[in-house]
C-alpha cells in the first residue's frame, strides 16, 4: 500500500496525543535528569553548575562494589526466572487434566499488587517466627532461627528469590504462549518418525523459542535492573549494604538524603547500562531475523 | 486426527512426573498466599511463637473483622486503588488505540524509530525520572492529589500497551480497512466503524493487563508523589498496620487478601480473554 501524503498526516495525527503525553512526563524529566547531573542541586536555594565533578565523586570503591553486585543481582534473577518460567511452561503446555486451573493459578503473584506479596515474603524471611526458617529447624536443616534478611550473603539470595516469584508468571505466560504458537504438524511429523517426547522437546520446542526466549529475557533484564519495591520494602538495601542495588543507591542517594545532583548522576548511568543492553538486544534480534 | 489424540497419551509415569513438575512449580508460585492465609488466621500472639506451626491452632476469621476497626480507612484505600487503576486505564487506551492503528496500518518514515522510542520508555523506570518528575508534579501543582499517581502512572502504561495492540491490529485483515475506503468512508470513520469492533478483544486484554499493572505496580509514584492519607492506594495503605510497636501480621495478611479480591475475582472472569489475548498477540513478532 503506497502512502500519499494525507495519509502520513493521518498516521502522525493518531500518534500525537501518546507522542506528546510520553514526551512531557519521559523525555523532558529524562533530560532534566541529564542537566541535573552537572549541577550540585539539592534543597538549598541556588543551583551550581560543577561539571563532572558529580561523576568523578561516584568512581571509588563502594559504587564499583554497587554495580558488581546489581549485575550479579540482575544475572542471578533473570536467569532464575528464565529456567523456572520455561519449566513450568512446558509442564503447562502438556495435554493433561486441570491444566486450565494450573494456568490460572500461576497469575497471583503477577496480579497481586507487589507490596503484597513482598509483605508476605518478608514474614516468610523472619527468623523467629517465619516459615521458612521454622520448616529448616522442623526438619533439623538448621539448629537455630535463621533470620534470611539481617545477614548480607541471604539477604542477598532473598531478594533474588522474591523478585524471581514476582517475574516468574510473566515469563511462563510468554513461553507458553510461544510454545502454542509451534505448528502442530512439526511434532507430529517428528511423532511419526519415532521421536520421543523429550527429543522433540529438545529439537523442536527449544531453538523455536530462541526468539522469543531473547526477547523476553530482554524485559526482564531491563524490569529486573530498575527493581525497587523488593528491596526496598524487605532490605532497605541492608544490611550494610549487602542488597545495595544501583536503583537503590540513586533512590538514597536522590530521595534519601536529597542530593539531586549526585542522584541525577547515578540515574544517567543507570540510562546508559541498560541503553547499552537494548543496543546489543536489537543487534542480536536483527541479525536472528537477517537469518532467517 | 488419530495422530493427533496418540501424540497426546501419556504413560503413566510421564502422568506422575508432569503432576509432580506442575506441583513443584505451582507450590512455588502459591505458597506465600497459603502461608499468609494461614497467617491470616492466627491470633496475634499464637503468631509470635516458637516452634513454627503451619497449621493454625485456635484459627478464626477474627482478624477479618478486626482489621476494619484498626485501620478505619481501609475501604478508602481499595476504593481509592480501584479509582487510579480505572482512571488510568481510560486515558491509556484513549492515548494508546489509535496510536497502535497507526502502527499497525501506515507505513510511514520514521514509524520503527518511533515504535523503539516508546519501547525505550520502558526502560526508564520511574525510580530514575522520580527527582525531575517530582519537580514536574510540583509545578502542575498536583502534589498530594489522585493526579499525582494518575499522570505519571499513565506514561509509564503506554509502551507495552501500545506494543500489544498494535501486534493484535495487524492480524485485521487489511482488506477490511481498503473496502471500507473504497466505499467512501474517512479513515477516522473507518477506525471507528469498521477496526475498533473487530478489534474489541485485543483492546480488552490491553484494558486488563493495564488495569493490572496500574493496580499492581505503581507503589513508588504513591510512595513519593502522595503523603495524604485521603487518596493513598491499597499498596502504601497497608502500611497503616505496621505499627510503633509491632506489625500486626495476622491483620496486615487479612487485609491484604481482602484488597486483591476484587482483582482476583476480576481475572476469574476475565482469564479467556487474557491468556487468549496474550497468546495471539505477544508472540507474533
Amino acid at each position: 500500500m503506497s502512502m500519499n501524503r494525507s495519509a502520513v498526516i493521518f498516521a502522525w495525527l493518531l500518534l500525537a496525543p501518546a507522542l506528546l503525553y510520553v514526551a512531557v512526563i519521559v523525555a523532558y524529566p529524562l533530560v532534566e535528569t541529564f542537566i541535573l547531573s552537572f549541577t550540585d542541586a539539592s534543597l538549598k536555594k541556588t543551583t551550581d553548575w560543577v561539571g563532572w565533578v558529580n561523576y568523578e565523586k561516584i568512581f571509588n570503591a563502594t559504587f564499583a562494589e554497587v554495580i558488581g553486585r546489581t549485575f550479579l543481582w540482575t544475572f542471578f534473577s533473570v536467569s532464575l526466572k528464565m529456567i523456572i518460567g520455561v519449566f513450568g511452561a512446558s509442564m503447562l503446555n502438556s495435554a493433561v487434566p486441570g491444566r486450565a486451573l494450573f494456568r490460572i493459578l500461576t497469575m497471583p503473584p503477577w496480579i497481586v499488587p507487589m507490596a503484597i506479596g513482598i509483605f508476605m515474603w518478608g514474614w516468610m524471611y523472619n527468623g523467629q517466627f517465619g516459615m521458612i526458617s521454622g520448616l529448616l529447624q522442623n526438619f533439623g536443616i538448621v539448629d537455630g532461627p535463621v533470620a534470611f534478611l539481617a545477614r548480607g550473603e541471604t539477604a542477598f539470595w532473598a531478594t533474588i528469590i522474591t523478585d524471581v516469584w514476582i517475574g516468574v508468571p510473566m515469563v511462563t505466560i510468554y513461553m507458553l504462549a510461544a510454545m502454542q504458537s509451534v505448528p502442530q504438524d512439526l511434532y507430529e511429523a517428528a511423532w511419526t518418525d519415532g521421536a520421543g517426547r523429550i527429543y522433540r522437546f529438545r529439537r523442536i520446542t527449544l531453538p523455536l523459542l530462541v526468539p522469543a526466549m531473547i526477547t523476553m529475557s530482554m524485559l526482564s533484564l531491563i524490569a529486573t535492573f530498575n527493581s525497587f519495591d523488593i528491596i526496598w520494602i524487605l532490605t532497605r538495601g541492608g544490611p550494610s549494604g549487602e542488597t545495595t542495588t544501583m536503583i537503590i543507591d540513586t533512590y538514597r542517594v536522590a530521595i534519601g538524603s536529597y542530593k539531586y545532583g549526585e542522584g541525577a548522576a547515578r540515574a544517567v548511568l543507570i540510562c546508559l547500562f541498560l541503553s547499552v543492553f537494548c543496543f546489543c538486544y536489537f543487534r542480536v534480534t536483527s541479525r536472528l531475523g537477517q537469518n532467517r | 486426527m488419530n495422530n493427533k489424540a496418540m501424540i497426546h497419551r501419556y504413560h503413566w509415569y510421564e502422568y506422575v512426573g508432569i503432576y509432580l513438575g506442575i506441583f513443584l512449580f505451582l507450590a512455588f508460585v502459591l505458597a506465600p498466599f497459603v502461608e499468609g492465609f494461614m497467617v491470616s488466621l492466627k491470633p496475634l500472639g499464637l503468631l509470635f511463637s516458637s516452634p513454627y506451626r503451619f497449621w493454625p491452632q485456635n484459627g478464626s476469621f477474627n482478624a477479618y473483622f478486626t482489621m476494619w476497626e484498626s485501620v478505619p480507612g481501609f475501604a478508602r484505600y481499595i476504593f481509592n486503588s480501584f479509582l487510579i487503576s480505572t482512571i488510568v486505564t481510560i486515558v491509556v487506551l484513549i492515548l494508546v488505540v489509535p496510536a497502535a492503528y497507526a502502527f499497525a496500518r501506515f507505513e510511514f518514515r520514521g514509524a520503527g524509530v518511533m515504535l523503539g522510542t516508546f519501547l525505550a520508555v520502558n526502560m526508564f523506570s520511574g525510580a530514575v525520572l522520580l527527582i525531575p518528575l517530582y519537580r514536574l508534579m510540583r509545578s502542575m501543582g498536583v502534589l498530594n492529589t489522585y493526579f499525582a499517581m494518575i499522570v505519571p502512572g499513565v506514561a509509564f502504561l503506554i509502551p507495552s500497551a501500545i506494543w500489544l495492540l498494535r501486534t493484535y491490529m495487524m492480524r485485521i485483515p487489511r482488506e477490511l480497512d481498503e473496502a471500507a475506503w473504497v466505499d467512501g468512508a474517512s479513515k477516522l470513520y473507518t477506525l471507528r466503524r469498521v477496526i475498533l469492533p473487530i478489534a474489541m478483544p485485543g483492546i480488552i486484554v490491553v484494558a486488563m493487563t493495564t488495569f493490572i499493572g496500574s493496580y499492581a505496580q505503581q507503589f513508588i509514584f504513591a510512595l513519593t508523589f502522595n503523603s495524604k492519607t485521603d487518596y493513598m492506594p491499597l499498596a502504601v495503605g497497608l502500611f497503616a498496620y505496621f505499627g510503633r510497636q509491632e506489625v500486626v501480621w495476622n491483620e496486615l495478611m487479612a487485609a491484604s487478601f481482602v484488597g486483591i479480591a476484587p482483582a482476583i475475582i476480576l481475572i476469574f472472569f476475565l482469564q479467556r480473554y487474557l491468556v487468549a489475548g496474550l497468546t495471539a498477540g505477544a508472540v507474533k513478532q
